[in-house]
């Protein structure tokens, strides 16, 4: 195999022979649009080392939707089971008679959480997007610099940074209001990086062809990169906002008012034994909203590629 | 366009990270403006934190075996995916990321490898007759590193893997009825010779990831092994880096730990980027 991977491949060789060959056989390799004829074998072994380890990666999704609904003696029972026998509805009864009795309306909670991750994720997208097709596409004094920079930034730990960005946040006295979690999201260094090479994959000469047509650079960018790389800022949109739909607040938010779901969940899981149950079942809620995102945006890359090819 | 979002990179990194950076050198507890102290830090990490020393051991161990075995991983099973219908491929991409998603993962490693003869691998073990008593997976120094490490690769495909699938199906089309066309004929070359060189910005990223993420090793650590792990058998530096930045509040140090970290982080890039420049040759 290794072997094969390291020679250069013969040219013409296997072309030819086909040109040989009846017209049958030549219908069949048209028909194949000219790709390489992958062995059924192949593909065979392929799609069960997949099924195989996919089985195996999908265990915590059937662990946390079986727990949700376990009656309590079966969450408790040990030695611990994996799948659940008596399903029951009854954990996500307990968790909305919890929710209905807490200070702040729980609505309150899931407006917060909504806001901050649909704000920070279409922010972020946006300003990383046209800051990387600058990076991407034009030459300028200091723009490699400005990359290496946000590069390296990636690297350093986040946990020493907390005390600085505090402070910049007091000065700028945003202390406990959204905008302490949503705008320093928009700057997140990784959604740069990753269009930025997404979009040092377009050819330069089509974002030139358009500009002899007279397309504006915000023409040129809203119009002919963002549609090419949909399925880069669709991945970087499915990131964000599991990232955002998973934040507490932090360090930032101390009013109740403003706190995310997440860390009202955390403090139902907090409230002991008699909550299990609760917990359960509002972890599943929780996963559930970031998997559906996931599924509806992974329908929208497929749809994309379906209809446009990057053609040079 | 560029103005915008750079401005507020230099105000929530550039800054916090330059002011960390000074910060290394002072002595710093969060109540008493910070001091002055020089080289001492870095002088006490290297010289007398015995502690840090088995961190750097342990996260070089996590890192040099997962760092490339997921980075593999992820591209391997990315491209695989790729190969699927468009309905299947979604599906295998959920499945593939859904330890990413999920939240109360560490609960069912916790199951698996519980200490008592319940857990179901010592459960499992000793009903084959392997063993006679439970091990303590968790507790016992020998076995918690490689458990962790396991665990950590299993939960590895998670940005880069994302990222390689949409790379993957940016590649242009055309590339590889080309490829066809001048004798490429079987998977492997098509991979060596089409699909890796086109996916090189992807590779770069990818590797960037990879390497942070298997150098700042901490979470699946705390949860599994506890914090701190009995003998620091699973310390790493990110969590030398919390027990002196949030439980001890000596900001200097933990600052000069990150300052460290950071330095091998780079050090590390530039080599694999150098590796990567040669795919495809």
């Amino acid at each position: 195999m290794s072997e094969t991977m390291l020679e250069r491949a013969p040219k013409a060789g296997k072309a030819a022979s086909a040109a040989g060959r009846p017209n049958l056989f030549r219908l069949f390799r048209l028909r194949r649009a000219k790709r390489v004829n992958h062995s059924w074998w192949g593909n065979a072994i392929a799609f069960l080392v997949l099924c195989a380890v996919a089985a195996f990666m999908a265990l915590p999704l059937v662990f946390s939707i079986n727990n949700a609904f376990k009656p309590l003696d079966e969450i408790f029972v040990f030695p611990p089971r994996f799948l659940v026998r008596n399903p029951t509805l009854t954990n996500f009864g307990d968790l909305f008679s919890l929710l209905s009795n807490s200070w702040v309306p729980f609505s309150r909670y899931v407006f917060n959480t909504v806001f901050i991750t649909l704000a920070g994720t279409v922010g972020h997208v946006i300003l990383a997007s046209a800051a990387a097709f600058v990076l991407a596409k034009y030459q300028f004094k200091g723009k490699n610099l400005i990359f290496t920079m946000i590069v390296l930034s990636l690297m350093f730990s986040g946990q020493v940074t907390m005390i600085p960005n505090y402070m910049t946040m007091a000065w700028l006295g945003w202390i406990d209001s959204y905008a302490s979690i949503i705008v320093p999201a928009f700057a997140y260094p990784l959604g740069l990086y990753l269009m930025k090479q997404f979009m040092e994959m377009i050819p330069d000469s089509l974002l030139e062809a358009a500009k002899i047509d007279g397309a504006s650079d915000y023409r040129i960018f809203w119009q002919i990169v963002m549609p090419l790389v949909k399925p880069a800022w669709m991945t970087l949109t499915i990131l964000l906002f599991q990232m955002l739909w998973g934040t507490d607040g932090g360090n930032f938010v101390y009013s109740e008012q403003l706190k995310t779901l997440h860390y009202a969940v955390t403090q139902i899981v907090l409230g002991g034994i008699a909550r299990t149950g609760a917990a359960a079942a509002v972890s599943l809620l929780l996963m559930s909203v970031p998997i559906l995102f996931f599924l509806f945006s992974q329908s929208k890359i497929i749809q994309t590629m379906a209809t446009s090819g990057m053609k040079d | 366009m560029l103005a915008p979002y750079l401005l507020l990179f230099v105000l929530f990194t550039v800054v916090p990270v330059a002011i960390s950076l000074v910060i290394s050198f002072t002595y710093f507890n969060m109540l008493e403006f910070p001091r002055w102290v020089g080289w001492h830090n870095y002088q006490q990490l290297f010289l007398e934190d015995d502690v840090f020393l088995i961190a750097i051991k342990n996260t070089f161990i996590f890192a040099v075996i997962t760092g490339p075995l997921s980075y593999m991983a992820c591209f391997l099973f990315a491209w695989l995916i790729n190969g699927l219908q468009p309905k299947v491929r979604a599906l295998f991409t959920l499945l593939f990321y859904a330890p990413s998603i999920s939240g109360n993962i560490y609960f069912m490693w916790q199951l698996l490898f519980s200490g008592d003869s319940y857990g179901y691998i010592n459960g499992f073990l000793m009903k084959l007759g392997v063993i006679v008593e439970p091990i303590q997976w968790l507790t016992d120094p020998k076995y918690i590193l490689p458990i962790i490490i396991l665990v950590q690769l299993w939960l590895s495909l998670g940005t880069s893997f994302l990222a390689f699938i949409a790379g993957l199906q940016n590649i242009d089309k055309t590339l590889f009825e080309a490829g066809a066309v001048d004798g490429v004929s079987n998977r492997w070359q098509e991979l060596w010779y089409i699909t890796l060189p086109a996916m090189r910005p992807m590779l770069m990223f990818g590797a960037v990831i990879q390497i942070t993420s298997s150098f700042a090793v901490a979470d699946v650590a705390i949860n599994l092994a506890g914090f701190p792990s009995v003998n620091y058998a699973a310390h790493t530096i990110v969590t030398h880096l919390m027990d002196y930045g949030t439980v001890r509040f000596e900001m200097g140090y933990s600052s000069a730990i990150a300052t460290v970290l950071f330095i091998m982080m780079i050090t590390m890039n530039v080599l694999t980027q150098k590796l990567l420049r040669r795919i495809g040759e």
